[in-house]
């Protein structure tokens, strides 16, 4: 079995050099969207940023949730989880409802806006480089060490090793461990994460759960809807047949007299 | 007299010529530009008036399957001659909405993937299955009408042996999807605001779009009766608006039940854009609609019950506008006003929709029995049941 891999981001370690941002466009083959990358935002050819919070560095990039949502809404299937722990997209599939894009928890999916046939647009854990063993271009082109690329189990271990051992320096919480069910990407930081910018209060189950629980009910609600509305039509008919030949009955008991 | 008649009508074909004017160059605009030329949607506001619109489109038409299941599964007989308007209004609802979802797909051309792809978790995938299943039911209910008019009796009889599984099905299909369009934002807890998620969205669209669809049918009779001068069944319309009253008491208590049970009465007291547009929408929705049905007087006039189906129509359209776009503004951190585009394809919609409407409904037998009542008097209160057979 393939061992699922990971990123492990440590915002400690940042310091807002760029380089995972140059790289992830060069694997991507993303043209510029903005000369100063620390004001440069996710869009469609922008599959993640660092951003500058005080003298503090965060990055954003899909979280690769364990039980994606994206995963979850698409009427098509144009979303798959890969063995390997990559949240992958399919043009050729995608209708273009742009449900992924209104349902992800972390609001990370992005739009081709200008394209007549616009494609979902987000970063996919280097999928064609993991797959082969290889590292995310990010963790390979980062000269701290802040981000790291490796099996998923491993890099849990490490996450919570750090916490445990700079008790002082680190904010005790790993982000995406169980955010929205948790995914292939961990992140550490020294502040509460909503100060760096990451969505708070995200509830701890998969969020597809929400959907499944109601999803679930539809064949029942089905069968006892059709068996309700067929005995009401049975029970109504015969009811104002009945009330019919009481009428009738009385009309002629009325003609006798 | 006659002259100025002329001269309004002539009026409104021009307003319409120029809205389906507009309307085919914003779609042209929209095939040929794309969606980021054509509207004002973007990464944070990825819906915008049209899902609002498709919303309001499906619910307004939910009449469709209520007055279905009141006159063939519940036999109630006394509405029977809005049967066919309220399918024929479902059915053009569909069509509209069918059509905007097409133009609002980024990536038209695969539209007709669902079919073949499926993915059975998708609440996306259940509504699309849903509204093609009831599109066709609604193609049977409505096939007689067209059928009658050429005389084809065979193809009608075999309608009428089917039509009760057909209702109930299309019953079926119209709850499963009407209740799905409110648990699409089911996952979406942190984004909706609180005063309208709730893990009964289902069941609060469900409700509402009842009292909205027969609000609906009250709205179009009395036009209906104004534009070509029919006799306007008061029984029936008040007995519909009793109904009306009855699910928006409903509606509003499972509503406040919830939230008083969720702890969310707090955020009824913040000075926020959201807690003023959900009085707005209770207000108008439901507090004055109910008051003012709440008594025979009201319940009883032709006048008042167009008047309040306005109001109930209104509350409606607020809470879906609502919950597609005021609850998710604020945690979407931009503002979303729609395009000329957008504004001006929804528009070109409602004047086909409008134009179909009035073109079936006089070339086809659809008023039926209504036309017969023409200028003939009916007693006011005439609540005896109607037995058709």
């Amino acid at each position: 079995m393939v061992k699922q891999k990971g990123i492990l981001y440590d915002s400690t370690m940042c310091v807002g050099c760029g380089e995972c941002y140059s790289a992830c466009k060069k694997q991507n083959k993303l043209p510029e969207t903005n000369s100063d990358f620390l004001k440069d935002h996710l869009s469609a050819n922008t599959y993640t940023v660092v951003e500058q919070h005080g003298d503090l560095y965060a990055r954003k990039m899909c979280m690769h949730c364990a039980e994606p949502t994206c995963a979850s809404v698409c009427p098509v299937k144009a979303f798959e989880k890969t063995k390997e722990g990559a949240v992958i997209y399919d043009a050729e599939k995608c209708i273009g409802c742009r449900y992924c894009m209104q349902a992800c928890p972390h609001q990370i999916p992005r739009y081709e806006w200008s394209q007549v046939s616009p494609r979902v647009r987000k970063c996919v854990l280097c999928q064609n480089r993991i797959s082969k063993g290889l590292p995310t271009a990010c963790s390979e082109a980062c000269p701290t060490g802040a981000t790291i690329c490796g099996d998923l189990d491993d890099l849990k271990i490490e996450a919570k090793k750090r916490l445990s051992e700079g008790s002082d320096k680190y904010y005790q919480h790993i982000y995406g461990l169980d955010e929205a069910g948790g995914g292939s990407v961990l992140i550490l930081a020294s502040v509460p994460f909503e100060k760096l910018g990451y969505t708070p209060n995200l509830p701890k189950q998969p969020m597809p759960q929400l959907t499944n629980r109601v999803m679930e009910k539809i064949p029942t609600v089905a069968t006892v809807g059709g068996l309700f509305l067929g005995s009401m039509y049975w029970l109504t008919k015969r009811k104002n047949e009945i009330a019919r030949e009481e009428k009738e009955a009385k009309f002629k008991r009325n003609e006798v007299k | 007299m006659k002259n100025s008649n002329a001269s309004k009508l002539s009026f409104w074909k021009i307003v319409a010529a120029v809205i389906m004017i507009c309307g085919l160059y914003s779609s042209y605009i929209r095939f040929t530009k794309g969606l980021g030329a054509s509207t004002h949607l973007s990464d944070s506001i990825p819906w915008g008036l049209w899902i609002g619109f498709d919303f309001l489109g499906v619910g307004l038409a939910a009449a469709g399957f209520t007055i279905a299941v009141m006159v063939h599964v519940f036999n109630i007989h006394k509405f029977e001659p809005i049967v066919r308007p309220a399918i024929l209004t479902a059915y053009i609802g569909y069509t509209l909405v069918v059509l905007l979802l097409i133009i609002d797909l980024g990536r038209p051309q695969n539209f007709w993937h669902p079919l073949v792809m499926w993915n059975l978790h998708s609440v996306m995938f259940e509504i699309t299955w849903c509204v093609i299943c009831y599109s066709a039911i609604l193609t049977l209910e409505f096939a007689p009408v067209v059928l009658e008019k050429y005389n084809l009796t065979a193809p009608i009889k075999i309608l009428r042996k089917i039509s009760i599984p057909v209702v109930i099905l299309g019953v079926i299909f119209s709850t499963l999807h009407q209740s799905s369009f409110g648990s699409l934002y089911l996952i979406v807890p942190g984004r909706l605001y609180p005063l309208w998620y709730s893990t009964l969205l289902p069941v609060n669209f469900y409700i509402s779009c009842i009292a909205a669809g027969l609000s609906m049918i009250i709205f179009e009779s009395y036009l209906n009766a104004r534009a070509f001068n029919l006799g306007l069944r008061l029984d029936i319309l008040s007995g519909l608006a009793k109904i009306v009253l009855y699910v928006l008491i409903i509606g509003f208590l499972v509503r406040i039940t919830d939230m008083i049970i969720t702890g969310k009465t707090p955020f009824l007291f913040l000075p926020r854009t959201e807690t003023y547009m959900f009085y707005a929408e209770v207000i108008v929705g439901t507090f004055i609609p109910v008051y003012l049905l709440s008594q025979a007087k009201y319940r009883k006039s032709r006048m008042w019950l167009y008047v309040i189906s306005i109001f109930t129509l209104s509350g409606f359209v607020l809470n879906r506008i609502n919950v597609a776009v005021t609850g998710l503004v604020a945690s979407s951190k931009t503002s979303y006003f729609p395009s000329f585009d957008e504004i001006s394809i929804t528009m070109m919609l409602v004047v086909l929709g409008m134009w179909a409407f009035k073109l079936v409904s006089t070339k086809f037998p659809v008023f039926v029995e209504l036309e017969n009542l023409k200028e003939e008097k009916l007693p006011e209160d005439s609540r005896e049941m109607i037995l058709s057979e």
